[in-house]
């Protein structure tokens, strides 16, 4: 992935990989250190990313696990005492390089916030407002068009299609928060990275957005920070448990849930602590 | 032993037994004493913020009243009626009709000509005089141009109504008072018989004073008016807009949202919000110095006048922008980011429009402040007495302010009133600035 090149040909997209094919892995963590000023908030973490699966990060509060979510699209630039240390590779590239261009870096990854935060703008300006400025729509028939899809595929077009010219924070909890998600495809990302983004919403609305991670997955690699382990592991293929600043432990959620192998994860999964 | 109090027996069903068995915690006084105090307290708070807002609307109110009740005369003119002969021999003897010599004609003599023949009777030279003071000197151009626009009436006797002087003008409205002796009064006895005459006679009215709204500055007061004033605080203000807005406004953005924070920026930020309390008068000084002085900029122009109250306006505005954009829930920021908006695309897209209720209405306020002011305009000479409208932004002009300054220093009665009608016009406008800033803030306002 280069920072120089043109950023509009979809990617991931065509790749039909099904669940049995053996995974590549599209976001590598190596040995990440961040320090918020003098404060050490993530110690040594190395982990694999899987494409076109969902990988979730468990863990207490204030354990680590959103501050390597920013990492992966250098959110944590906009904080000036924040400092990571370490190799964040994306496809290959080492995304803190020097050469990488931030902005087209972040329009490759989608990102939807705890709190959803669509713009005090029409629904239509909401999910046509990426493509536009990314110069992924050639009129206005094609930014139709992606806004339909988009909404399709978040699960919100019957909801909304009558009504795309109203003010998206019109909406409710839940359809803002799959709002949010059909921005965050809009721009055809290779990962969607979600940080807590169910704990606002109630359980009908969790339900909806989990069944579309489900289908998203097919074509997207979804990380999920999640405080839910009940959440994590019915949605995720595999798993990272976080703790003050360490990974303790990732692997198949499977394994992390009914036979975890550090104690730590053991203590957590059961209830002891966080 | 535990320590129970008595009082407030209901609340003990609600110990649970560790705090029973600790040694004494006491419970909020619920007592009968305490919460009469506290509903006297509360009385007594409201109280004051009902008085603070009744003194504040009554200074207000003393104040509009004191204005409105010496100022609103003086939309207000006395005319009198004469019945002029437009005498073809003094006029136009050969019939020429030709415009430029019939400009140059003798008026004057015709409205001398119409006065003593209402008043056959004044003979001497010194009554002649003081009939003619009755009406104002202006009449002269009001008979000029009745006569260039009606060609055809010479020959005839006209009825017209001609403005009166100030001093008539200010007798008629009980400024100058009637009993007092005849030397300290600027009317004779003579004049307030003759113009009595003329009441009785029902040849003297009081009209709308239209000449306040529409000529410029005079000696006269009754031909003087505010509209050079308007005129050049209108394009003073257009140019301080059209320099302190967007320049504050990218200032303030990049201050807040591209600025690394450090010492730099600090330093700057501090001086910014000094320069919004340097008085007023030193960027006039400022303004003389450089604007004047060494770039030989025309003196009492709006140009200048505009450049100095730009600069002092422009902290103002970039106080008020960098509020209203740190206002803006960086949530939004966050979103833009997130979907791969560049930060200048972030804050011209999203956060600059979220901002602008707050920014406009900074920015009118600032306008509002340099509509009143005087001191940097004095220093930069725009005192001068204007007669003509200004039509350029190089012409020398005078501001309302200003005006208003001039006026009250001036010798004649009928200026008194005319001060405080200037003070209600310059009111008027600012009325009307702040219902643009509501209905501009309104139009820009979005719910998030």
């Amino acid at each position: 992935m280069k920072g120089t090149a043109k950023m509009s040909e979809p990617a991931g997209a065509e790749a039909a990989q099904t669940a049995t094919a053996a995974p590549s892995t599209k976001v590598r963590a190596s040995g990440v250190n961040v320090h918020y000023g003098d404060k050490q908030a993530l110690f040594d973490v190395s982990l694999d990313v899987h494409e076109n699966r969902v990988t979730a990060l468990i863990g207490p509060s204030g354990c680590g696990k959103s501050t390597f979510l920013r990492c992966v699209n250098r959110m944590n630039d906009t904080i000036p005492i924040c400092r990571v240390d370490g190799l964040i590779e994306i496809d290959g590239q080492d995304i803190y390089a020097p050469e990488i261009d931030v902005v087209q870096l972040r329009a490759r990854i989608g990102m939807v916030f705890q709190k959803p935060n669509p713009f005090p703008k029409s629904i239509y300006e909401n999910i046509a407002y990426g493509p536009r400025i990314h110069g992924m729509a050639r009129g206005k028939a094609d930014l139709d068009e992606v806004v339909e899809s988009s909404l399709r595929r978040a699960g919100l077009w019957e909801e909304v299609k009558d009504r795309l010219a109203e003010p998206g924070t019109g909406l409710s909890g839940g359809q803002q928060q799959r709002l949010c998600i059909a921005r965050a495809i809009a721009v055809n990302p290779d990962v969607i990275l979600m940080d807590e983004p169910c704990s606002a919403l109630d359980p009908i609305a969790t339900a909806r957005i989990e069944e579309l991670m489900d289908e998203l997955r097919r074509n997207y690699t979804i990380v999920i920070v999640t405080h839910s382990m009940q959440q994590a592991a019915r949605v995720s293929q595999r798993t990272a448990f976080f703790h003050l600043g360490y990974l303790v432990e990732s692997g198949a959620t499977e394994m992390i849930f009914t036979n975890p192998e550090d104690e730590r994860t053991q203590d957590y999964i059961t209830g002891r602590f966080g | 032993m535990s320590l129970r109090s008595a009082w407030c027996g209901n609340i003990e069903k609600n110990m649970n037994d560790s705090v029973a068995n600790s040694p004494a915690r006491s419970k909020p006084n619920f007592s009968d004493v305490h919460l009469r105090k506290r509903y006297r307290a509360e009385l007594r708070f409201k109280s004051y913020g009902i008085a603070a807002i009744a003194a504040a609307l009554a200074m207000l109110a003393i104040l509009l009243s004191s204005i409105v009740s010496t100022g609103l005369s003086a939309f207000f003119q006395t005319e009198i009626a004469l019945d002029v002969q437009l005498d073809r021999s003094v006029l136009d003897p050969s019939d020429t009709a030709d415009s430029e010599f019939l400009a140059k004609a003798n008026y004057r003599k015709l409205v001398r000509d119409a006065l003593r023949a209402e008043f056959p009777e004044v003979s001497s030279r010194r009554d002649t005089r003081d009939l003619a003071k009755i009406v104002s000197s202006g009449a002269d151009f009001t008979l000029r141009r009745f006569v260039a626009d009606n060609l055809e009436l010479i020959g005839t006797t006209q009825t017209l109504w001609f403005k009166s002087s100030a001093d008539i003008d200010q007798l008629n409205k009980g400024a100058i008072l009637r009993d007092v002796p005849e030397n300290d009064r600027r009317v004779s006895d003579n004049q307030i018989a003759w113009f009595d005459a003329l009441a009785e006679a029902d040849r003297t009215r009081t009209s709308f004073n239209s000449t306040f709204l529409t000529s410029g500055d005079s000696r006269e007061p009754e031909q003087a008016g505010v509209l050079g004033a308007i005129v050049g605080s209108a394009l003073t203000l257009l140019v301080t807009l059209v320099l302190s807005f967007p320049v504050g406004v990218m200032a303030a953005v990049y201050l807040q949202e591209f600025a690394p924070k450090n010492r730099w920026t600090d330093l700057i930020e501090v001086n910014i919000n000094n320069l919004a309390a340097v008085p007023s008068i030193v960027f006039g000084l400022l303004g003389l110095a450089v604007f004047l002085n060494f770039f030989g900029l025309p003196r009492s122009a709006p140009i200048v006048g505009g450049f100095v109250l730009a600069l002092m306006t422009l902290p103002t505005v970039i106080i008020a922008a960098r509020a209203a954009l740190s206002s803006v829930p960086p949530s939004i920021r966050e979103a833009a980011l997130g979907v791969g908006a560049s930060p200048l695309q972030t804050v011209s897209h999203h956060v600059l429009p979220l901002a602008m209720p707050g920014i406009l209405t900074g920015t009118i306020i600032g306008m509002a402040r340099a509509l009143g002011e005087t001191a940097p305009l004095l220093m930069i000479g725009m005192v001068a007495f204007i007669v003509d409208i200004p039509s350029g932004f190089t012409d020398p002009a005078t501001a309302l302010p200003v005006q208003v300054y001039l006026w009250a220093d001036a010798p004649e009665r009928a200026f008194v009133e005319r001060t405080s009608a200037a003070i209600i016009v310059l009111l008027a406008f600012l009325v009307l600035m702040n219902l643009a800033a509501v209905l501009l803030r309104r139009k820009f306002e979005r719910r998030w």
